[in-house]
């Protein structure tokens, strides 16, 4: 093999000389990603790469599969995105080539995932196989599984594991998420990836549906579905176990039907409040970060879904479920006064700010579009067309702890 | 406690087994397009937040014609229209009428296409 390269190598070089002399001719401008997002169309199992400098579309990145529940984060260069869909499957995006990298179909039915603090495990959070797998972020190689336990099912029924959901990434090179089926929490010290340590935490009550982590990497705090309230666990004392937070917060209140699960994310403080979703409830609950007491409870246009904080705190954005979702409401953090309720058109499933939050983009599903909402004057900047939008992430994201 | 729970939420969306009330099926052809695409963009689009939007399933379960087979057709509209408790599956009755949610379920047999 190797001698008969040899004759072939002059002009072989020859030849990648001029390749590159061309691509250099050819290649764009150069260019950063620290204004980039993607966005997700969830029909068509495709991506929006997207620029909130200028706030235009840049490419449409095909081939994802299942993104009916897709969400993404970032690599710690802002160059890739790792895109967890519904199918399992998980995609590197390269930003800057504007084209997929890699991708794997590591489950049969995923919800979310995370990247850890050293930027080189990307670990997905999986309803089929129940658990967590995780996997290296350059090749997406497999590192680690963590099967979820199984249930106990009926006889002459699969057996199948508790659902993960709630995947974040926290400091000291962790992964926690939790188990719907089973109420638990797990924190998965991954220092030495071939090993994973994993700490349980039992009976924290039922049906959590997902969960965050406060942007200082403290508290994970989960949300519960099968009961009002929601679950805390304290990373700096992690040995003091989980505790029930805004525990009947309905105070024996019939629920109403939860057509959209509420989602946490984007860890919404200001001052020492912060905002979450109640389930079931038209209501945004206000919780002193302090004690972790309930001290309000907003009055809102439907049942919430996402509860997002502006950067500078001064506002709470929330979008609703069906069949409310055509609305946007704006809270004042002061007064927590409603003081203005947006109706961007039919379907709002995400919002997302810029970094200093002097944009809000909202995905407005049904109407087939992206708007660019200014937060300060409440008026639309810009309208971008997209296929039945879903989820907005920008690369802001690498950043963040949790995100 | 958390086994309990968790036996009752899994058996619970796998058996689809909730009590059948009487319900006489209208024809579904009464639904005009306009009206039948607003319910498939709902099916596609709402139910499969939680079912996947290939049906696949996700938090709820899986809803494609191979998994529906054999499934008795007025506990399949009673699910849809009652909820599923102790899950997350809720009443669509109130949102949806009876005549809708029959359609739904034809669309969800014949195999639903985002």
């Amino acid at each position: 093999m190797k001698p008969r390269l040899v004759p072939l190598l002059p002009l072989s070089l020859a030849l990648l000389l001029a390749l590159m002399l061309s691509a250099c001719a050819q290649s764009p401008a150069l260019r950063a990603t620290g204004d980039l997002g993607i966005i997700v169309e969830r029909g068509s199992g495709s991506l929006l790469l997207v620029e909130h400098s200028h706030q235009r579309r840049l490419a449409r990145i095909e081939g994802l599969g299942d993104l009916s529940h897709a969400s993404v984060v970032f690599s710690r260069d802002q160059r890739y995105a790792y895109v967890f869909g519904r199918d399992g499957g998980l995609t590197k995006v390269d930003l800057l080539r504007q084209r997929i990298d890699r991708r794997v179909v590591q489950g049969g039915n995923s919800i979310g995932g995370a990247i850890s603090q050293d930027g080189r495990l990307i670990a997905v959070g999986n309803y089929e196989p129940g658990g967590l797998r995780v996997f290296d972020s350059d090749t997406l190689e497999p590192v680690a599984d963590i099967p979820a336990p199984l249930l106990d099912t009926a006889a002459g029924v699969d057996s199948k594991r508790s659902r993960a959901v709630g995947v974040v990434d926290a400091p000291g090179q962790r992964f926690l998420f939790s188990l719907f089926d089973t109420g638990e929490i797990w924190s998965v010290d991954m220092t030495e990836p071939a090993s994973p340590e994993i700490s349980r935490y039992h009976d924290i009550g039922r049906q959590p549906y997902d969960a965050l982590l406060t942007s200082d990497g403290r508290y994970y705090l989960a949300g519960l579905f099968g009961e009002d309230g929601m679950a805390l666990l304290d990373l700096w004392q992690p040995e003091a176990g989980v505790e029930r937070v805004l525990h009947h917060y309905g105070r024996g209140d019939q629920r109403l039907p939860v057509y959209k699960m509420p989602h946490l994310e984007g860890w919404t403080v200001a001052g020492d409040s912060a905002y979450v979703p109640a389930v079931g409830r038209h209501q945004v609950l206000v919780l002193d970060r302090n004690n972790w007491q309930q001290t309000d409870a907003i009055e809102v246009a439907g049942q919430p879904v996402f509860v997002m904080a502006r950067p500078d705190a001064r506002q709470i954005w929330v979008n609703f479920a069906h069949p409310d979702n055509h609305l946007v409401q704006v809270i004042d953090t002061r007064s927590h006064r409603i003081i203005d309720t947006l109706e961007p058109g039919p379907g709002v499933l995400h919002m997302e700010f810029t970094p200093r939050g002097e944009q809000v983009w909202l995905s407005v599903r049904d109407a087939g579009e992206v708007q660019v909402w200014d937060p300060y004057r409440l008026t639309r900047m810009a309208t971008l067309p997209a296929e039945k939008p879903s989820g907005i992430f920008f690369t802001s994201r690498a950043h963040e702890i949790g995100l | 406690m958390a086994r309990r729970i968790a036996s009752v939420a899994a058996g619970a969306w796998l058996l689809l087994a909730l009590p059948a009330t009487t319900l006489a099926a209208p024809p579904p052809q009464a639904l005009t397009p306009e009206h039948r695409q607003r319910l498939h963009d709902l099916l596609v689009q709402d139910c499969g937040s939680c079912h996947g939007l290939r049906m696949t399933g996700g938090l709820g379960p899986r809803l494609t014609p191979e998994t529906l087979a054999g499934k008795d057709r007025e506990s399949l509209e009673a699910t849809v229209l009652h909820g599923r408790p102790g899950t997350a599956m809720p009443p669509w009755q109130g949102l949806l009428d009876q005549r809708e949610v029959a359609w739904m379920i034809d669309q969800l047999l014949q195999g639903v296409e985002p």
